[in-house]
Parts: C-alpha cells; sequence; structure tokens
C-alpha cells in the first residue's frame, strides 16, 4: 500500500501539486487521471522518487520515502518495476538482456535461473521467440510488453505505469490494460496507472484518481466516475461525442 | 554564475561517479565492453593519423633545419620529440575528444531524453557511476596503449619518408630517434594522457547526463562535450608541461 499525505511541488514558484493525499491499495489498479498539465506525471515522479517533494509524505507500507538517503530509498527501489510512455528499453540489449538487466544488478540468482526467470516474465506478457531481438527491431506494442517484462521479472512490490497505451491502437491498448491488471492480481502487488485514456479507466480502474490543477478533485471506482455530479470530473469522462452518446 | 553552477553540477556528479559499485561483476564488464568501444574503434582513424602526422613533420623538420651546422640526424630527433612530447599524447587526445566524446554525450544524452536513465534510477542503480565510471576507467587503461602505438607509427611514419624520398638518409633518421631518449619522456607523455582521458569521459559523460529536452538537445550536449573537453585539455596541457617538464 502506498499513502500519500498532503503532498506539494512546485517549479520556480509555480504549484503544480497542491496538498494531495490519497491511498493507493495493494492488489488493486489504481489510476491517476487527469488533464495533460494537471500534474499527474509530476506525482508519479514524486511516488518513485525521480522528483522531490516540497511537502508532504509519500509511505510505501508505512515508511516515509520522502526523507529516505539514497541508500535507503535503494532498498525501496528494488521492489518498484515501472513501465515508461516509451518503454525506455535499453536500445543496446537484447529483449532477453533487458528482462535479465535487474536480475543482473540486484538478485543473486545464476544464469540458468536468470534466463528461466527471464522467459516465464515474457511469456506471461505472451512474448516468445524474440529473445535476440534488439528493441529497434519489434513493434511498440511489444516494447510496451518487454518493459512491463522488465518490470516484474524482480518481482516487485510496487508497479508504476505511465501512460501505458500513448500511441497504441485500441486493440493492443486493452492488450496492455489487461495485462497490467491480471498481472497486479496475480502478484498481489500495488499498481499505479497514470492515463487519460477513458478506455483504460472503465477497462482496469479499481481505484480513480481524479486531479484537476494540482489538486485531488475526485476519487472512486470506475462505476462512481460514471455517475458523479462533479463538473471538472463529468467535462472529462464526456469529452468525447461517444462518451456523451453512451451517457444519453 | 553559469559558470560556478557548472563547476559544482560537476563535481557533485564526479562525487556520485565514484560511489562503490552495486556489483563489481557487471561494471568489469562494462569495462571491457567500453574499451572495445573507446579504444578499439578508434584504432583505425589514431593509425592513419599518426603515421601520416609523422611523414608530415618529418618532411617539415628537414626543409626548416636545411642548415650546413645542423646535423641532420636532428631530424629525427626533433621528430622523435615532437611525436612523443606533444603530437601522440595531445594531438590524438583532442583527435578522441572529437569522436569518443561526442559518442559519449549522444549515447548518455539519448538515454536521459528516452527516460533510460530514469529507468536505471527507479531500479535502484546508481545511474551516473554505471554509465560514468566504466568509460573513465576504460579510457584510462585503453588510451595510454593507444597513444604509445601512436608514438611509434608517428615515429614509422617519419622512417617512411625518409626511405621513399631524399630527404634525408635513413641512417641519419635511426641514429636521430635514438640519440639521448629519455624514457621520462614517454612518463611525461602518459600522464598527460591518462589526465586527458579523465577529462574527455567526466566532461563528456557531466553534458550527456544533464541532458534535457530531444535530439537537438543531445546534439548540443555533444558539441558542448568536444568544445570543453578540448579547451581543458590545452589547459591541462601547460598545466601539466609546466609542472612535469619546467
Amino acid at each position: 500500500m502506498i499513502r500519500v499525505v498532503n503532498v506539494s511541488k512546485s517549479f520556480d514558484g509555480v504549484p503544480v501539486l497542491k496538498n494531495v493525499s490519497t491511498v493507493f491499495e495493494k492488489g488493486k489498479t489504481n489510476l491517476i487521471i487527469g488533464q495533460s498539465g494537471s500534474g499527474k506525471t509530476v506525482l508519479m515522479k514524486c511516488l518513485v522518487g525521480l522528483l522531490n517533494n516540497d511537502a508532504g509524505q509519500i509511505l510505501y507500507d508505512n515508511h516515509e520515502f520522502s526523507t529516505m538517503t539514497f541508500a535507503e530509498r535503494r532498498i525501496i527501489r528494488q521492489k518498484l518495476g515501472m513501465l515508461f510512455q516509451g518503454g525506455a528499453l535499453f536500445d543496446s540489449l537484447t529483449v532477453e538482456e533487458n528482462v535479465i538487466f535487474p536480475l543482473n544488478m540486484f538478485s543473486e540468482m545464476n544464469r540458468e535461473e536468470k534466463l528461466e526467470r527471464a522467459n516465464f516474465c515474457l511469456k506471461r506478457v505472451n512474448l516468445e521467440n524474440v529473445n535476440h531481438l534488439y528493441p529497434a527491431e519489434i513493434s511498440g506494442g511489444m516494447k510496451k510488453r518487454v518493459a512491463i517484462a522488465r518490470a516484474i521479472s524482480n518481482s516487485p512490490s510496487y508497479l508504476f505505469c505511465d501512460e501505458p497505451n500513448s500511441g497504441l491502437d485500441p486493440l493492443t491498448a486493452i492488450v496492455i490494460d489487461n495485462l497490467i491488471s491480471e498481472i497486479t492480481q496475480e502478484f498481489d502487488i500495488t499498481t499505479v496507472v497514470n492515463t487519460h485514456d477513458m478506455n483504460s479507466v472503465m477497462e482496469i480502474g479499481d481505484k480513480v484518481a481524479f486531479i484537476y490543477k494540482g489538486e485531488l478533485w475526485w476519487e472512486g471506482s470506475r462505476f462512481e466516475i460514471l455517475k458523479t455530479e462533479n463538473k471538472e470530473v463529468n467535462d472529462f469522462v464526456y469529452a468525447s461525442e461517444l462518451m456523451r452518446t453512451i451517457k444519453q | 554564475m553559469k559558470l560556478f553552477f557548472h563547476i559544482g553540477r560537476y563535481f557533485i556528479l564526479l562525487a556520485q561517479i565514484l560511489k562503490k559499485p552495486e556489483k563489481a561483476s557487471i561494471y568489469r564488464r562494462q569495462i571491457i565492453l567500453e574499451m572495445d568501444n573507446i579504444g578499439l574503434q578508434s584504432l583505425g582513424i589514431v593509425a592513419i593519423i599518426s603515421v601520416f602526422m609523422g611523414a608530415v613533420v618529418t618532411i617539415q623538420t628537414a626543409f626548416n633545419t636545411d642548415h650546413p651546422m645542423l646535423p641532420r640526424y636532428a631530424i629525427g630527433f626533433a621528430t622523435r620529440q615532437s611525436i612523443i612530447l606533444e603530437f601522440a599524447p595531445t594531438i590524438i587526445s583532442l583527435i578522441l575528444a572529437g569522436k569518443v566524446g561526442s559518442r559519449i554525450a549522444s549515447e548518455i544524452g539519448t538515454m536521459r531524453v528516452t527516460e533510460q536513465i530514469d529507468a536505471l534510477e527507479i531500479m535502484g542503480v546508481n545511474s551516473s557511476g554505471f554509465l560514468i565510471l566504466p568509460k573513465v576507467v576504460a579510457a584510462m587503461i585503453i588510451n595510454p596503449v593507444l597513444i604509445v602505438l601512436s608514438m611509434f607509427l608517428g615515429i614509422f611514419g617519419g622512417w617512411i619518408v625518409s626511405a621513399v624520398t631524399d630527404v634525408m638518409p635513413v641512417s641519419n633518421f635511426i641514429y636521430g630517434i635514438l640519440f639521448e631518449f629519455a624514457p621520462y619522456d614517454i612518463f611525461y607523455a602518459l600522464v598527460k594522457t591518462v589526465v586527458f582521458a579523465f577529462i574527455i569521459t567526466t566532461i563528456s559523460g557531466y553534458y550527456g547526463f544533464f541532458t534535457n529536452g530531444g535530439a537537438l538537445e543531445v546534439g548540443q550536449s555533444s558539441t558542448n562535450a568536444v568544445v570543453t573537453s578540448s579547451i581543458f585539455i590545452i589547459i591541462f596541457n601547460l598545466i601539466l608541461t609546466q609542472l612535469l617538464l619546467a
């Protein structure tokens, strides 16, 4: 479980996050949604420690992350897996080497065990016979799946996904969404997904946190978001003609 | 003020680079890979430039010392001294600053803008140490080898000139290159090379690591890395020459 307590962050005096408090529960797919520029990426970067929050607390299973030293953070970080928007696969390594990389750095497994684990993770994301290809040789959807395989290779307790569907066609996007949701339940991890894709919200959002102008504006489940009377949430949810038609 | 900002951030980065590696075996493997990338892949350009520069230095020295009071072997002597003291360690390091420095800055800069460095950080890896330290160590090991090779090839280029032209007899050239040889000159050249290798890799790593933006900024980082490394090589050339030879 991750608890966020009154987290604030400013850049050059301009507040981007204002006293955000929420809880991301274990075994659930927690979604952060909001318009571009609302502060959801900054919140995720604060959660994983790529940015330091100016005020407030971020607690990983009651361990305060924000005030930890680099060495203390490293212990938590070894329990984190992250899927980046562009995949962030290492260009110079093959698919297999990318998945094995976290194991090489932090596990005491021998080579056979690492290979077995890598193959298990790749199979789990429905990828086979691509072990020796380089990231440049595979499609965008495959890159995302390799990135998920790499993120789960070290058996993380927390999984973060930043815009997992960006640049993907609707069918591949659903495959990635379902994969994230299945992995969350199967390995009982705390998953936080940053998205502005309403399809993802309706597909996998166990819990949805809506960020508006740097504030936590609304939170609830994917079923509740369709019924809320909150104007800003409705403007976001029913921005497309399709959603408005469905509502009517 | 910006200069002080860069100097401060450079030294903070150096402190991070020199932290204890997470897994020594991974770093050792990276060092071997980098020795190939930085050193062996520069072998061709170093060899070609060294041979031709050695030949040119011999011809120019011959034309500028055409005086009955000067013995002909002085041409070989001057060629050897020019190549060992200045050409091989400094000029080849400047060329490596262009080739290796731009490669390091653009490689690390691209990793920054494609979030690969963020991915390393989130895994708990000391990203600056993992990406820059193996390059620094590899360059400090392999560059002296390249420079010694450059010395031999430069003198070989001079020998070819004396053998195939009538600039001077080969026997005089051989006598000149052996005349009053001081091993300390090699030591001086190698000390300079190691310092220059450190400058090239850390400055290029610095510019790459702190790249912000996209493709345009990666290009700018690469250019800044080459320009700054070259300037510092020239400055440290003067400082080390004063310290070691004066």
